[in-house]
């Protein structure tokens, strides 16, 4: 029968076995070539828009990249299928945007504040999401 | 209670409870959103109730593991806490922390980063925290008489829990490189290190409860703790596949997550295995009910209900659904919550001196809030599953979606009533306990 030094043995070496590989893995999918994240393309206004997503708690409603919360739409994909001018009027507008009764609040961001949380969400559009934007945005254009 | 000094633990547990039950308010709050009833959006939107919601959840376990720790590790290692006065300094910032956060959450104040809400300035403040605690707990350890497998498993668990805080203060610009380092703390915890404190927890009680020999205990502990990160680790690629990184971890993430359910089967087996073993059956049994309990339940909530969406074929669909909040529910319920509920119940009697072993309102509290969250979980799956097939398969838009599912939101809160309807049972319970004394204290018993 297994004895606890052997038990020990098979806890310790497992996780230092396991961590390694996991840290190796880690490094793998952030080189060059295997990078899919897009990284390249942030601009100035994207990590504005970034900003401004996590200052307001956007994922708290909403889920981006299929993280966040279950009470609003996934905004990947969210420009290709509802177009600018209406992400536009959503987040600049001064009374909560209910247009199916659920209430979004009513963050009447600027102009300029709406430019960057666009750029930031166009910016997502891009990440390759290994096939995940096509099941979640059934109106996407791509699969229309 | 052997020692003066694990009377802290009632004080911590007392904070838990506390902060447990205004986590069930904003989860009603947010149960009734999902229903179609919002009049509170103007005052609490439905991203603060979240926040709070689930922020509660994280500190109410942390406290109670702190408590089960001031609890468990004076008796592991045969001496009294190092210090008293440090251990209530530890206690009153963690409350301070806690609540600052949670009223920020009020107003705006926050990071929009799921179940890492906290502010970055006050991160800081949960590190010192942390590691106040940690020198507590690692000084007693080490100058005590002995340093089992039990009480080291449950501090490695706490000081890796501890380690693991720090990738989420990471900056970053990219979404992707933020969720990836978002992860190494929230999967690392619950499908990790915190299976770590789960398992030492276990193996006290059931070492006090079955009466069955450390040694064989404790060796069944290792294999359990190894399953896990051998498991747990690399499994953190599950929730790889769809945020923008490399496919290997679709290959990867699905082989080891959907090995991870047998870390929590072993607890499961563990757990029913040395209780039928066991000779001396300890006289509290409503202890036993919380212990056996959440050993099983994990593995139902975590084990099963994880692989059902864990694969990269099923999460493709079911990633970012209502599913996930099935999964979320009652693997939080079955593996933290009734085990931090476990230990509260055994210790109690033994720190008040008042030993209500077995009561018809503790066994109402267990299955009534068992039950409860077995229905709630059932609610938030069914809703997950219709809302997969209907947005995902069918391409229905995500509003018209929410309203075919309201329902399932009215019969999660009948199923949220009989829950909270347990747990105050539970909180009367504590209550009636009193309060911790000096005279409780049994130098000699092998209670
Ligand atoms: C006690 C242990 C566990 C707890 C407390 C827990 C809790 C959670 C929570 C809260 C989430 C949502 C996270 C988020 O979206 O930010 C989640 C997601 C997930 N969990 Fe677990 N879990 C546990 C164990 C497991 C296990 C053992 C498996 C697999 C066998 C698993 C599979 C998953 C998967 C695949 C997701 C991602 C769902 C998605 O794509 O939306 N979990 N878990
Ligand atoms: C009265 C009882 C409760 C109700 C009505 C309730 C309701 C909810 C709702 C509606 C959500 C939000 C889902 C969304 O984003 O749309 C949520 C999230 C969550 N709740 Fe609860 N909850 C209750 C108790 C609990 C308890 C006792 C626990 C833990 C043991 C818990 C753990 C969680 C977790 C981990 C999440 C995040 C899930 C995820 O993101 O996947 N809740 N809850
Ligand atoms: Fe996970």
């Amino acid at each position: 029968m297994l004895s606890k030094k052997q038990a020990r043995a098979f806890f310790l070496g497992g996780t230092v076995v396991t961590f390694l590989i996991f840290i190796g893995l880690t490094i793998f999918s952030f080189t060059k070539a295997q990078d899919q994240s897009n990284d390249g393309n942030i601009t100035e206004a994207v990590v504005r828009g970034k900003v401004l997503w996590e200052e307001n708690n956007c994922m708290g409603c909403h889920t981006i990249m299929g993280e966040g919360a279950y009470y609003a739409p996934e905004l990947t994909k969210v420009i290709d299928r509802r177009g600018e001018g209406y992400i536009r009027a959503v987040l600049t507008s001064p009374v909560d945007w209910a247009p199916n009764g659920r209430k979004m609040v009513a963050y009447g961001f600027t102009q300029e504040e709406a430019d960057d949380l666009i750029a930031f969400f166009d910016w997502i559009d891009d990440i390759d999401l290994n096939g995940f934007d096509t099941v979640v945005s059934p109106l996407s254009k791509d699969d229309n | 209670m052997k020692y003066k000094s694990q009377k802290v633990a009632y004080w911590f547990f007392a904070l838990s409870m506390l902060l447990f039950g205004l986590q069930i308010i904003y989860g009603f709050i947010m149960g009734f959103a999902h229903a179609g009833f919002d009049g509170l959006h103007s005052v609490i939107p439905f991203n603060t109730a979240r926040a709070v919601h689930t922020n509660l959840l994280v500190v109410w376990l942390l406290s109670g593991f702190m408590g089960a720790a001031y609890y468990i590790i004076p008796e592991e290692a045969q001496r009294e806490l190092v210090s008293v006065k440090l251990a209530y300094v530890q206690l009153i910032s963690l409350a301070v922390v806690g609540v600052v956060a949670i009223v920020g959450y009020h107003f705006n104040y926050w990071e929009g980063r799921k179940f890492l809400e906290i502010p970055r300035p006050l991160d800081y403040l949960v590190v010192v925290n942390v590691l106040l605690f940690l020198g507590i707990i690692l000084t007693t350890l080490f100058k005590g008489k002995r340093r089992t497998t039990t009480a080291l498993v449950l501090s490695m668990g706490l000081l890796f829990a501890a380690l693991l805080y720090l990738p989420g203060m990471l900056p970053f610009d990219s979404q992707v490189k933020d969720s990836f380092f978002r992860w190494w703390v929230v999967h690392l915890w619950v499908e990790g290190v915190w299976e770590l404190i789960m398992g030492g927890i276990l193996s006290f009680l059931l070492i006090k409860l079955t009466g069955v020999d450390r040694e064989v205990i404790e060796k069944w502990l290792y294999v359990i703790v190894g399953l896990t990160f051998l498991s747990g680790v690399l499994g953190t690629g599950h929730h790889y596949y769809y945020i923008g990184v490399n496919k290997i971890w679709l290959i990867v993430g699905g082989i080891f997550s959907a090995l991870e359910p047998l870390a929590f089967l072993a607890m499961a087996l563990f757990a029913v295995n040395m209780y039928r073993k066991g000779e001396k059956k300890h006289p509290n049994k409503l202890a036993l009910y919380w212990t056996l309990g959440a050993a099983i339940v994990s593995f139902i909530g975590a084990g099963l209900l994880g692989f059902a969406h864990t694969l990269p074929q099923t999460n493709l669909y079911t990633h970012g659904t209502l599913v996930t909040a099935m999964h979320g529910h009652l693997a939080f319920w079955g593996a933290y919550a009734m085990i931090v509920l476990a230990i509260i119940s055994y210790s109690l009697p033994n720190m008040t001196g008042r030993k209500l072993y077995e009561s018809t309102r503790g066994r109402m509290a267990f299955w009534m809030s068992n039950i409860g969250m077995i229905g709630m979980t059932v609610a938030f799956g069914v809703a997950g599953v219709v809302q997969v097939y209907l947005e995902r398969k069918m391409k229905m838009e995500f509003m018209e979606v929410q309203k075919e599912v309201e329902i399932h939101f009215i019969v999660l809160i009948i199923c949220a009533t009989l829950f909270m309807t347990g747990i105050i049972l539970y909180f009367i319970d504590f209550y009636k306990h009193g309060r911790p004394n000096d005279e409780a204290l049994e130098p000699d018993s092998n209670l």
